[in-house]
């Protein structure tokens, strides 16, 4: 079961979680990332494209399914306005062992960050900056290739 | 063809997007962005450092030397920071 979704809306991660708890599925993998307040960041705003965001999201998931042969896979990502310490990003992968599920989930992670169209702006007091890609983010996606 | 501006692109240019019909010397992306140049300052901001920029014809990423043929859609961004 694919399970992919673009929100404005909190991540309510207790029920995604156990969406993503699939009946004899041996292990689960989640990664959640959250906005980090470091560097004086008040605020993080997301922008996105509508409808490649999607689409690009859903090849990943079907990707990571046929590759690792999983049971079940969860993309949720947030848009628009968030605070410090909230949830941007949480993915769940359900195999029949551990090493499937957890690969999977790094698989998802580091390539969503490369294949995904997403912009952060970072806010800082009222000053607001467009966060800059990394190269270390586009070799952490190569090795998955 | 419908074109597409996000983040700071989308900022310098003022608008997310907008309808053109360019000629026919206009082959690949970055001669599109050439030629938007000469639209107004923004747009000459926006595309003043090709590389620092990425594009998607009709929702997939390509090359800025794709030919745009029968696009339908282009979009033209900074490298992407999601996650």
């Amino acid at each position: 079961m694919i399970n992919v979704s673009v929100q404005p809306a909190p991540i309510d991660l207790a029920s995604e979680l156990a969406a993503v708890e699939i009946k004899g599925a041996g292990g689960i993998a989640t990664f959640i990332g959250t906005v980090r307040g470091d560097d004086g960041v008040t605020g993080l705003t997301l922008e996105h494209y509508p409808g490649m965001t999607e689409g690009a999201l859903i090849g990943l998931a079907e990707d990571a399914f046929v590759r690792w042969g999983l049971l079940g896979v969860t993309i949720i990502h947030r848009v628009g306005e968030m605070a410090p310490g909230d949830h941007i990003v949480f993915i769940g992968t359900a195999a029949a062992h551990r090493k499937e599920a957890l690969e999977s989930c790094a698989y998802l992670i580091d390539r969503l960050k490369t294949d995904a169209p997403f912009w952060k702006q970072e806010t800082r007091g009222g000053e607001a900056a467009w966060v800059e890609a990394k190269a270390s983010d586009e070799v952490a996606a190569q090795r998955w290739s | 063809m419908q074109l597409l501006y996000f983040a700071w692109v989308r900022e310098r240019i003022g608008v997310g997007g907008e309808e053109v019909d360019p000629p026919e010397a206009v082959v690949n992306i970055a001669d599109l962005m050439c030629w938007l140049s000469q639209r107004s300052p923004g747009h000459a901001a926006a595309f003043a450092e090709p590389e620092r920029l990425r594009a998607a014809i009709d929702q997939s990423f390509v090359p800025l030397d794709t030919a745009l043929g029968d696009a339908k859609e282009v979009a033209i961004f900074p490298p992407v920071t999601g996650g």
